[in-house]
């Protein structure tokens, strides 16, 4: 199948690359472009382990199609720490060991930077519901909300 | 929201164990930077795509793969006829005996297929998509037979046969089966102490029912995936995420019946596996196409695929009846357990057997089990196999006998408790357990004692047990220069084990966690090591870890020694230094400093074989509240206290007791597997098959309760399984406050509440 020429922005970069129109955003991140940060739990949108953000919003990168994002600004997990630097959602999962087997994790902190991004202060209630697309089998979700609660004081903290 | 810390304050002052590191691997987890299986790239590396039966049991007559190898860009098309036959070899894989002809046809289906998603042909191509389009067009000719899909029909002598070559195992007491007819029923077990018939006839009150539960998937979020490159020597590397590198290993080679020094497995991260991740399926077949196509092969599931033909556990029929004095003491028990094994033989009903009774004492009981195959998936080991099924019949049952004595349930349990001496049914007595304790702490908690009011809102609380493994762990130690340790596992890392061993290692050389840097190795780097499972890395690769660490500190000594002068004899090491017969001291990182002027590197090593666990023990308590228009139950708080011996890491303990217990909470409300009456699977995505979302639950309240477990230097015991076993109970028993129904069928979903509710 012949391949298009896809230009768009990732982690800040202005950056182009191949696909085909039936690639999905999922892989032409993790195939085309070795960026395996992100991860495939089930391919039909429903486990939210692909989650990037699309112009801002979240998205589950395996429900877009990679010529979509034609002009679009993207961002990934890889995005989310400055270089070497951990942002505070990054270091409150550290911290709250807020992962086990790791798998979902990048798409919980892209999810969390979403709604912390949207709602800088959430409840817990806020919290649950907005990472309530993201699928955890390991931990009970319990330290996960209690990461992103951390974080999201943090953030306060460093704002004010 | 307490969390509460129970401790024991009578325990050695420990430096690093009890302290909350940051996890070694975890920059890497939270970058995107960790490998996972699927993440793999390797240089003319093919991808591959399974072709899988419709059907959920037929005869295959003949596969024509013609035009499938005919498609530009496809490398090597795989089935059955490329694997050896095994006949009726048995081979010994670590954890028991397998046998080999079905290993074999579950990885790739002989001449029949057994359920549906049962793989059966395999193509390589350039890239995924040619691979899948290619799989459409192998031809296979089926001849129809009718399913069973449900235990108990699949007993009935008239059932539809799977297997041709099973005839019933006896196990215990059971009566040897008809050896001549084959049968759906692989195994009968029973289990007798006592005589629990005459036992029942003193009885004042006798309670009997009958439970029902659907099949369950663990649900790892990761798929399953193998890269295999078969080298021009012969060599085999195999990458893949898996529970077990060495028993992939093994059974790599024995499926292809090359040497097992042939195989090398490279464990790459994994992402969950709650014992699902321990057989093979993909990775010999991806060792096939790599030897056919001569390039690395990528084969990777897609979640329709995980739920159809891997996992799960067993859908199971369950009958209790239990005897109690008037004093509120039990007298009898009897069970009565049928598990389906899937497509063939193997559920954990043995276990569940084992399990049914073991938080209690019972003067007498009889249990008996049966394993019978069905037409959905080869069932595997899933987070205390059997155990959850068991225990949601037994502790329904134990709180109906609570309620009708009129006896607080926590006081009930505690009347009746398992505790050290306890000989279990099927005949292990207790060391040093932990069960008291744990139901103690439930009924100590600020939740069992706080009011809980409003209508259709009840309380509930049950307990289960598992046994927790041993087996064989390796590890290695080399002292670094800069004071550091360089720590080789075998034990692959699924919830933080890099750092709770490494912290065991830490504690006995006196050093910091953080100067330690674990890694788990390749299977021709490190010693043979089991599975990461029954909850056994933390107690058994941590003993092996602590060997490791004595091994160098023994060796230190001896530089020591030598840079003193003395004899090794003189020398004593403690605190993470060596002390000298003068009052000379020596830290291990001046000792490290000067390993290369003092005799050269140190490397210490350590094994860990046959010690066993002395068993592990959890109380949950939880409050629901039913919407008594729709049957649906809200968890409003949850609560559980486990014994975990020794909390190495604490965050990691109350990790695998949240987790546990949620994944209980979506087995109990939720999940199931919907079968069609073809057996198709019909719920085979995140979406229908509905595991809890953080929306779902509050915050897992935890109390580490810590029993020390005699066996183990520190007194570890394993944490991860023995969570999932109490939620379906404890829910159960908290709906029945709630609003007056015993929920005797698993999962409690709307419909199934609503209908009790109707019926009242």
């Amino acid at each position: 199948m012949p391949k298009r020429i896809v230009s768009c922005t990732i982690n800040g970069t202005p950056t182009e690359f191949l696909c085909e129109p039936r690639w999905t955003l999922l892989e032409a991140l993790r195939d085309g472009l070795d960026m395996t940060g992100t991860k495939e739990g089930c391919s039909n949108g429903n486990c939210g382990a692909c989650t990037v953000l699309l112009n801002g919003e979240s998205v589950v990168s395996c429900l877009v199609l990679a010529v979509e994002c034609e002009g679009a600004e993207l961002r990934t997990i890889e995005g989310v720490a400055e270089g070497s630097h951990l942002d505070e959602v990054q270091n409150a999962f550290l911290e709250c060991a807020a992962l086990q087997c790791g798998v979902c994790t990048p798409g919980f902190i892209v999810q969390a930077e979403s709604l912390l991004d949207e709602i800088p202060e959430p409840t817990e209630d806020e919290i649950r519901f907005h990472l309530a697309g993201n699928l955890c089998r390991c931990t009970g979700y319990d330290k996960i909300v209690r990461a992103v609660q951390a974080a999201a004081e943090k953030r306060q903290t460093a704002d004010a | 929201m307490a969390t509460a810390d129970l401790r024991s304050t009578e325990k050695p002052a420990y430096k690093v164990i009890g302290t909350r590191p940051v996890r070694h691997d975890g920059v890497d987890k939270v970058t995107g930077r960790a490998q996972y299986g699927a993440d793999v790239r390797l240089t003319g590396m093919l991808h591959a795509a399974m072709l899988r039966s419709p059907y959920a049991h037929a005869t295959v007559k003949n596969i024509d793969t013609s035009k499938a190898e005919a498609v530009p860009g496809v490398r090597a098309v795989v089935t059955s006829a490329d694997l050896p036959d095994h006949g009726d070899r048995m081979v010994e894989l670590g954890e028991g005996a397998v046998n080999m002809r079905h290993l074999a046809t579950n990885v790739l289906a002989g001449d029949k297929v057994l359920y549906k998603g049962h793989a059966v042909a395999a193509v390589a191509a350039d890239d995924v998509h040619t691979a899948r389009e290619a799989v459409k067009l192998i031809e296979v000719e089926y001849e129809l037979l009718e399913p069973v899909l449900d235990v108990r029909q699949a007993m009935e002598p008239t059932a539809p046969v799977l297997n041709d070559d099973v005839r019933t195992q006896s196990v215990g007491g059971a009566d040897p089966g008809d050896d001549a007819k084959p049968t759906n029923v692989a195994k009968h077990i029973l289990f007798e102490k006592g005589n629990a018939a005459e036992a029942f006839e003193t009885a004042h009150l006798v309670v009997e029912r009958e439970f029902h539960t659907a099949t369950v998937h663990q649900g790892y979020i990761e798929p399953h995936n193998a890269t295999a490159v078969w080298n021009a020597d012969g060599k085999v590397t195999v990458y893949t995420s898996t529970q077990g590198s060495f028993t992939v290993r093994q059974q790599t080679a024995e499926l292809l019946r090359i040497p097992v020094s042939d195989v090398k497995v490279v464990p790459m991260e994994i992402g969950g596996g709650f014992g699902g991740k321990i057989s093979v399926y993909l990775q010999p077949v991806a060792v096939l196409l790599s030897r056919k196509s001569g390039r690395p092969v990528k084969l990777v599931m897609d979640r329709a695929d995980v739920f159809e033909a891997t996992g799960p556990t067993p859908g199971s029929y369950i009958r209790v009846k239990l005897g109690v004095s008037e004093e509120g003491k039990l007298v009898a028990g009897d069970a009565y357990l049928a598990y389906e094994a899937g497509a063939y033989p193997g559920s954990p009903v043995g276990p569940g057997c084992m399990c049914i009774f073991s938080c209690y004492d019972f003067p007498t009981a009889r249990v008996e089990g049966f394993d019978v195959c069905v037409n959905k998936p080869r069932t595997n080991a899933y987070r205390a196999p059997g155990s959850t099924n068991a225990c949601f019949a037994v502790d329904t049952v134990m709180d109906e006998l609570a309620a009708k004595l009129g006896i607080d349930p926590a006081e009930f349990r505690l009347m009746n408790a398992a505790e050290e001496g306890t000989r279990r049914v099927d005949g292990p007595v207790y060391n040093r357990i932990g069960m008291v304790e744990t139901v103690e702490a439930i009924k100590q908690s600020e939740h069992y004692n706080s009011p809980l009011e409003g209508p259709n809102r009840g309380r509930g609380i049950a307990t289960g047990f598992w046994f927790n493994a041993g087996l064989n762990s390796s590890v290695s130690a080399t002292v670094n220069l800069d004071g550091t340790v360089s720590l080789v596992e075998g034990s692959t890392d699924i919830g933080g084990t890099r750092t709770s061993i490494a912290m065991q290692f830490a504690e006995t050389l006196g050093i910091t966690a953080e100067a330690v840097k674990p890694a788990v190795v390749d299977t021709d780097s490190v010693g043979y090591t089991d599975v990461t499972g029954g909850s056994r890395v933390t107690f058994a690769t941590g003993i092996a870890a602590v060997e490791a660490a004595k091994d160098v500190m023994a060796q230190l000594v001896e530089r020591a020694a030598l840079v003193w002068g003395c004899s090794a004899d003189d020398v004593t090491y403690s605190d993470g230094a060596a002390h000298g017969p003068n009052g000379e001291n020596l830290h291990f990182d001046e000792i490290a400093e000067r390993l290369n002027t003092t005799g050269g590197p140190v490397i210490g090593s350590g094994t860990c074989s046959g010690v066993n666990q002395s068993g592990a023990f959890g109380t949950h308590c939880v409050d629901v509240e039913v919407d008594p228009d729709t049957g649906k139950v809200q968890i409003l708080r949850y609560t559980v206290a486990q014994d975990a011996g020794t909390a190495i890491h604490p965050d990691y303990v109350e990790g695998q007791m949240q987790g546990g217990a949620v994944q209980g909470i979506g087995w109990a409300l939720n999940e199931e597997y919907w079968y069609d009456g073809e057996g198709s699977m019909r719920n085979a995505t995140f979406l229908d098959y509905r595991i809890p979302t953080c929306y779902d639950v509050p915050m897992i309240e935890t109390i580490i309760v810590e029993v020390p477990d005699p066996n183990h230097p520190y007194g570890v015991r394993g944490v991860g399984e023995v969570p999932i076993c109490p939620p379906p109970a404890a829910i159960a028993n908290a709906v029945h406050q709630a609003v007056g129904v015993r929920m005797q069928q698993l999962p409690m979903s709307p419909p199934r509440v609503l209908a009790e509710i109707l019926k009242k």
